[in-house]
């Protein structure tokens, strides 16, 4: 098998070559090693990769696989989103306020993971803070959607705020990648590039040692080529944690099972609210395809209400920025990071945050400081967790009478570079179908559908209640076979 | 709700931020903006709805109240940028 025929495997297939020792994990290793080398300048999907971890941590799987010992992910090449500690390795969360900062503990995510024998091929670029929907507000510059429209050489955006994640996945540079979701972040890049991206339960997955963006609504979960090899990754990323406390203890299960279930008299909702203005007629014209499918397979389709959907996205951006300010408040100049010298000590802080937070974060940090100030806070902050509780309860509604529901993942394909980093509402709609998982604490999962007129992927969305991820997995598996892979025509971004 | 630039500057010293004056003048619109569209959350009639405060119904854990971490000031502050003699040190604040 080539180099790049390795590369190109997916996480499942992967696992079985090194079993059946067809190849060894270094060489597995080597192969994504080399196409980063050779990909990375033109994506800019990596911000660090870890060659030298990657290959220590290679040989110690060959070895466990030599005598049998492997884990879940034994030897697998995984690339990380830098809003994930990692111990001895830097992590920025692609912030100048960070520059310089070396974790000394290991988030429990990425702990869970080399616990199961994965292997760090390195960081992945996001936007600053996971702040943004197109990874244009990265410290370390955007990074680029492997698709290109149709005959057109523009560079398209990945998607934020996971793009090096959905980036690296959709152009073999890693099997699989960490990513995390706090309004779409997950999803909507997913969409974007062709590939799976789950968003699970709130308290799925622990948020110790993830860097925090709003903490009632940050979830890390995977991206990946297959709704199976998400779920993989998955059952090797959740579990519970003492240390977090919204971390929830229930038992994981063993979701790759799910893959293949029939979907035979499942009852999917389709909600009305989601046929918004502006979605391109292709995303409409998908969705009624993704009806199909799965009326095809055997689920009954309905027509359900969620009437409060219009008030999530300016519901989330009350309580994103307004817990961002909250934990954006530790970067000061003094415990880590930057530090920007001043006449005393506020103006230290003022100095140090003005140099390290870029634009966006900026933005998000005063509207968060303002909607929480004195005067304003029952107005703002509580008003929007009222709402908040008005989202769910109609989800809680629905699940009388359905067991999983199916939306676009976004109302159109990827957009240029630029194209929206001007307007900052025009941006922060990108995430109008997926932000609703969040304010709800529910799982949702992003499946590659079809192609827009433009040759780009288009994603669909299911969503499930709480902790039923099993049934995003069966019904996504579904969607898929019934859709196809899609990848991009060439790999135009590969230097010889 | 329009925010006038001294409130741009009183919001931005609240979140120790140094702006620029032309950073001020361009965050007027902005946040003026982004509060108008967040506005519309008043159509909403929540004068009977509680807050939410969590997903699933979980009682937090308890733990026995003992020590169980900690003997790790030299990793606490390994990345601060100035460090002496196991201390955070910062300007001067007490005259």
């Amino acid at each position: 098998m080539s180099t790049s025929d390795l590369t190109k495997l997916t996480l499942a297939a992967a696992r079985d070559g090194l079993a059946a020792k067809d190849f060894t994990s270094l060489e597995l290793t080597e192969a994504f090693l080399n196409a980063i080398d050779h990909s990375n300048a033109a994506l800019n999907a990596y911000v660090l990769p870890t060659a030298d971890q990657a290959r220590e941590m290679a040989k110690a799987s060959d070895e466990r696989l030599a005598k049998g010992e492997a884990g879940a992910l034994e030897g697998l090449p995984l690339g990380i989103k830098d809003l994930f500690c990692t111990k001895g390795v830097a992590t920025t969360a692609c912030s100048k306020i960070l520059e310089g900062f070396v974790p000394e503990y290991e988030s429990h995510v990425t702990a869970n993971l080399w616990d199961a024998g994965a292997v760090m091929l390195g960081k992945l670029n996001n936007d600053e803070f996971a702040m943004g929907s197109s990874n244009e507000t990265s410290a370390y510059g955007p990074v680029i959607n492997p698709w290109r429209r149709n005959g057109k050489e523009d560079k398209l955006v990945p998607g934020g705020s996971s793009g090096g994640s959905s980036s690296a996945v959709a152009a073999d540079l890693c099997l699989a990648a960490t990513a995390t979701d706090t309004g779409g972040s997950i999803r909507q890049p997913a969409a974007l590039t062709g590939t799976v991206g789950l968003k699970p339960t709130y308290g799925r997955c622990s948020r110790w040692g993830t860097v925090a963006f709003a903490s009632s609504l940050d979830q890390a979960g995977p991206i990946a080529k297959t709704v199976e090899d998400a779920a993989m990754m998955l059952g090797a990323m959740a579990g519970h944690d003492p240390r977090d406390s919204t971390s929830v203890d229930v038992p994981v299960p063993d979701y790759a099972v799910s893959i293949g279930e029939s979907i035979k008299g499942l009852r999917v909702g389709v909600p009305k609210e989601y046929r918004v203005e502006g979605m391109s007629a292709e995303a409409d014209a998908l969705w009624t395809s993704g009806i199909d499918w799965l009326k095809e397979a055997g689920a009954t389709v309905h027509d359900i209400s969620l009437p409060h959907t219009k008030y999530a996205l300016p519901a989330y951006y009350i309580v994103a920025p307004a817990e961002a300010s909250s934990n954006l408040a530790r970067y000061d100049g003094v415990r880590y990071g930057l530090r920007v010298a001043g006449s005393d000590l506020i103006d230290t802080y003022e100095k140090t945050r003005a140099a390290g937070f870029g634009r966006e974060v900026k933005r998000r940090v005063l509207i968060g400081t303002y909607v929480l100030s004195a005067g304003y806070y029952d107005a703002y902050y509580l008003k929007a967790q009222k709402v908040r509780s008005l989202i769910k309860q109609d989800f809680d509604t629905a699940w009388n009478d359905v067991d999983v529901i199916l939306t676009p993942t976004t109302p159109s394909p990827a957009f240029a570079l630029g194209e929206k980093s001007g307007d900052p509402i025009a941006m922060y709609l990108e995430d109008i179908f997926t932000v609703t998982v969040n304010m709800a604490g529910l799982p949702g999962l992003s499946v590659p559908a079809g192609l827009s007129s433009e040759g780009t992927p288009l994603g669909l969305q299911l969503i499930a209640k709480p902790f039923d991820e099993a049934v995003l997995f069966k019904t996504g598996a579904v969607i898929e076979k019934a859709a196809g892979h899609f990848k991009p025509a060439e790999a135009w971004w590969a230097t010889a | 709700m329009h925010v006038d630039e001294t409130t741009v500057r009183k919001i931005a010293r609240l979140a120790r931020i140094e702006i620029t004056d032309a950073e001020a003048t361009g965050l007027v619109d902005e946040l003026s903006g982004i509060l108008d569209w967040v506005e519309q959350l008043d159509e909403v009639d929540t004068s009977n709805v509680e807050p939410m405060a969590r997903i699933v119904p979980i009682a937090l854990k308890r733990r026995e109240d003992v020590v169980n971490d900690g003997e790790m000031r030299d990793k606490i502050v390994g990345n601060a940028p100035m460090e002496e003699d196991g201390f955070f040190v910062v300007p001067k604040v007490v005259e």
